[in-house]
């Protein structure tokens, strides 16, 4: 008999409950053992003099609770509002860049990842210089993509996006590339038995089988985009994100390094927040036999 | 006029000769179990008839048309030894899959899929996924979603194989009640001979290296089959003549034997 036949509904409900319970309280654990270590390696550093593998002092290695006291104090770059507002707002600057980037990227690595999957020659052909286009730095790549952008008159924060863009295409083209090699064989079989179109075939039968292989390339690249808007600023002088923050606070940082150490959480939060993003949705989506998911 | 017609059907797989020379006429109604030892080719065999496998000489028919064409045309449903359901779809949208490839609209496909429920009483479970039931109930719902789209054809690849003893004789008796039900034509092929002289009207008995008919044993059991019917002498004397022949098969002396790679 199926397995949700002899459950009963209240059962499940308790159960999961108790789970999501569980998770958080782990999570809570988990942070609370980075934040010992973290002050322990400190206090312990600092109490035994030691200098390997640096000198650990506040400017090195400043207290966690002063990390999150400036996120409440008035940052000292003179631009006015408490540092929190300041970095959320550059965040939420960042997070617009970031979401087109990745949704552009996603988009063209799956349209490649399919069209790639349908012809052996296109394959052989492109797949070389698809791989070739990530081994270039990302550096190298944002000045170029920023000018030549910018003669076409597209503000500046879509060339960030073509940036982030960049970044995202490559996991998604390949592991789609991948996901639509992986339908059962005797899927495939069945398809040809109903006379079904290659069209019909991708659509019905080779993108579902390839989604979860997708939806694993898309957590890769929801954080490698946040990565790639923020690298992408650095270039186009861009104040408003988190990459001009950093600039900025990387001057500061030694007259006070909190700055740039909460900067740092608050892009790390944004990519988690990404990451999430992608998760919730591969739930809603992915359909699929518990073992069978990748 | 023969639904299926095989004509000299050779089939090689480099130097393996998996069919050589196979001739068999299936006629409407009729349900043909093709039974042999492993590599015996009775599964190429249904693979041709399903143009699922080119022949490399020789041609088959089916309902008076190339095997591509009646293909083409949906002549026939398919059932492999697993059920091989899509995980993402639903009961109901598993079964309703070929109609939907078959262009029926929206109310026509779910009018089928109650009927098709109801044949295979998985009434209730619509809105399961396949991966919430049990091996039987998903190659139930495997045979439900071959026969939605009304083929003439019925080809099953060993269905119950991989079932328990249990369950395949319950599905037995199921898979003879909506044959007469839906008066389709059904090629079984199976490993088991006691399944294939319960269920058939002809049993083909097929040896391997190469893989050939080596005898057709006509199943004279009377209709409808029943839990009863495997307690008769006459089963017990068909399965014997079966067996006798698949033995007579394996042992025939002076044949000529191909290399098996495989």
């Amino acid at each position: 008999m199926s397995a949700i036949a002899v459950e009963r509904p209240g059962e499940r409900r308790a159960q999961t409950v108790l789970r999501a319970t569980g998770r958080v309280a782990l999570f809570f654990v988990v942070l609370a053992a980075l934040w010992a270590l973290w002050e322990g390696y400190r206090a312990l550093w600092i109490h035994e003099g030691w200098t390997r593998p640096f000198v650990v002092d506040s400017s090195t290695m400043p207290h966690v609770h002063d990390i999150f006291r400036a996120l409440w104090r008035h940052s000292s770059s003179g631009t006015g509002g408490r540092l929190i507002t300041q970095l959320l707002k550059a965040a939420a600057f960042t997070a617009k860049e970031a979401a087109v980037g990745f949704a552009l990227g996603a988009s063209v690595g799956f349209v490649l990842g399919v069209l790639l999957s349908q012809s052996r020659i296109l394959q052989r052909g492109l797949l070389p210089y698809v791989v070739a286009s990530q081994t270039v730095p990302i550096l190298a790549v944002a000045p170029i993509v920023v000018v030549y952008l910018g003669t076409l008159h597209v503000a500046a924060w879509f060339s960030v996006a073509v940036i982030a863009a960049y970044l995202t295409f490559f996991p998604v083209a390949i592991n789609t590339l991948r996901g639509m090699h992986s339908a059962d064989r005797r899927a495939l079989e069945l398809m040809r038995s109903y006379a079904a179109s290659r069209w019909e075939v991708i659509w019905k039968l080779r993108v579902p089988s390839a989604l979860p292989y997708i939806f694993a390339a898309l957590k890769v690249s929801a954080t490698a985009s946040v990565v790639g808007a923020i690298i992408g600023e650095l270039p186009s002088s861009i104040q408003d994100g988190l990459g001009g923050k950093i600039i900025v606070f990387n001057q500061y940082y030694s007259l006070d390094p909190t700055q740039l150490w909460a900067t740092n959480l608050i892009a790390a939060l944004l990519g988690i927040a990404f990451f999430l993003v992608i998760l919730l949705a591969e739930k809603i989506v992915v359909r699929r036999a518990p073992e069978n998911l990748v | 006029m023969s639904v299926v017609h095989v004509d000299q059907v050779t089939k090689r797989f480099g130097r393996l000769t998996a069919l050589q020379e196979i001739d068999l006429s299936i006629e409407e109604g009729e349900f043909i179990s093709l039974i042999g030892p492993s590599g015996c080719g009775k599964s190429t065999l249904l693979r041709v008839m399903g143009d699922l496998t080119d022949t490399t000489e020789g041609k088959v028919i089916v309902n008076g048309k190339p095997a591509r064409q009646a293909r083409i045309d949906r002549d026939y449903g398919i059932v492999f030894q697993d059920a091989t359901l899509y995980d993402w779809r639903t009961v109901s949208k598993n079964i309703s899959l070929p109609l939907e490839l078959a262009r029926w609209d929206r109310k026509r496909r779910a009018a089928r899929v109650q009927e098709m429920l109801e044949l295979v009483e998985l009434d209730g479970f619509q809105d399961n996924y396949p991966w919430q039931l049990s091996g039987g109930m998903q190659q139930r719902v495997s045979i439900a979603r071959a026969l939605s789209f009304d083929p003439a054809l019925l080809l099953m690849d060993e269905p119950f194989g991989a079932l328990d003893e249990m369950t395949r004789e319950r599905l037995n008796m199921e898979l003879l009640r909506i044959w007469e039900h839906s008066g389709s034509t059904v090629v079984f092929v199976t490993h088991s001979i006691a399944e294939a002289v319960f269920l058939s009207t002809r049993v083909v008995v097929m040896s391997p290296r190469p893989g050939r008919i080596s005898s057709v044993v006509q199943i004279d059991l009377p209709q409808p089959r029943t839990a009863a019917t495997r307690e008769e002498p006459r089963f017990f004397e068909l399965v014997t003549e079966v067996r006798e022949a698949l033995h007579l098969g394996a042992d025939e002396p002076g044949r000529e034997r191909t290399e098996a790679t495989a």
